[in-house]
């Protein structure tokens, strides 16, 4: 085992186990800490990739952004300390068993395939000056239409929620 | 460096996150453990999308569907928090059962 290889072990345990963390805890604060463990874990998996742009992008808006909504959303809606009731016992059971054959389906298929390479990939750095082109630029490889719906399905969600989420006074 | 842990690995933890999000999504009743079993699996997505354009793909296209892919999520999460807080306001409960205004 390298330094590298450890390193991948303990980033994916740290995933794993804030999301089964996220996804079992009763205490609804504690699952929102969970959350943000294993996305940080993400984070750090897009740094051991040597993507580093993309680990930024990931902290800031899943980390600096949809968490900390997620916290303000729980203080405005729950007491502190609020306890979630026990899933149904029933509904439990079948979720855990589908969730299980579909992992052990997709295990046994990825087993059996061997991916190969499309050139020399491991060997490619990404320059953050090549993200931009491909955001800002018309032709082939490049990503100006997309950015543009993007940026105007962000501003449509902007306004959507101040329209949802504000408060009409009636006199 | 990165060949010494299979490419297969990384799916392994991308589907086991996926699975962990599904199951979260099923069993939970309320309104925001869903909307984060949902933040789960749009993350499983992005790792494969980001590993594949590591191990296999020598370009960047992989990296910008990631940065898409996180775009929208921010608007999804935002637009359910929304949505969650207004059905607060009016029935004053996030379970999604209790929201049934529509049923009868």
């Amino acid at each position: 085992m390298t330094a590298y290889q450890i390193w991948f072990y303990i980033i994916a345990s740290m995933i794993l186990g804030g999301a089964l963390l996220a996804v079992t805890a009763r205490k609804i604060f504690r699952a929102a800490i969970a959350l943000l463990v294993s996305l940080i874990g993400i984070a750090a998996l897009y740094y051991w990739m040597h993507y580093e742009f993309i680990a930024a992008v990931q902290t800031i808006v899943y980390v600096g952004g949809i968490v900390v909504l997620i916290i303000f959303s729980i203080f405005l809606t729950h007491n502190p300390g609020h306890t979630i009731e026990e899933p149904v016992n029933i509904r439990e059971a079948f979720t855990f068993t589908g969730c299980f054959a579909g992992f052990a389906f997709v295990f046994s298929l990825l087993n059996r395939y061997s991916f190969e390479q499309t050139g020399d990939a491991l060997n490619h750095t990404m320059q953050v000056a090549d993200v931009g082109r491909a955001l800002l630029s018309t032709g082939s490889g490049s990503y100006l239409l997309p950015f543009e719906a993007v940026s105007l399905l962000l501003l449509a969600a902007m306004v959507g929620c101040i329209v949802i989420a504000i408060k009409i006074r009636t006199k | 460096m990165i060949d010494q842990v299979p490419l297969t690995h990384i799916l392994f933890l991308s589907t086991a996150l996926f699975f962990i999000g599904a199951y979260g999504f099923l069993t939970r009743r309320n309104m925001i453990t869903m909307l984060m079993s949902v933040e789960l699996i749009l993350n499983s997505v992005n790792i494969n999308l980001v590993a594949f354009n590591r191990y296999l793909h020598p370009n960047i296209d992989g990296v910008i569907f990631t940065l898409f892919i996180i775009a929208i999520a921010a608007a999804e999460a935002a637009v359910a928090i929304a949505i969650i807080i207004s059905l607060y306001r009016k029935i004053n409960s996030i379970d999604p059962e209790q929201a049934d205004e529509l049923k009868y």
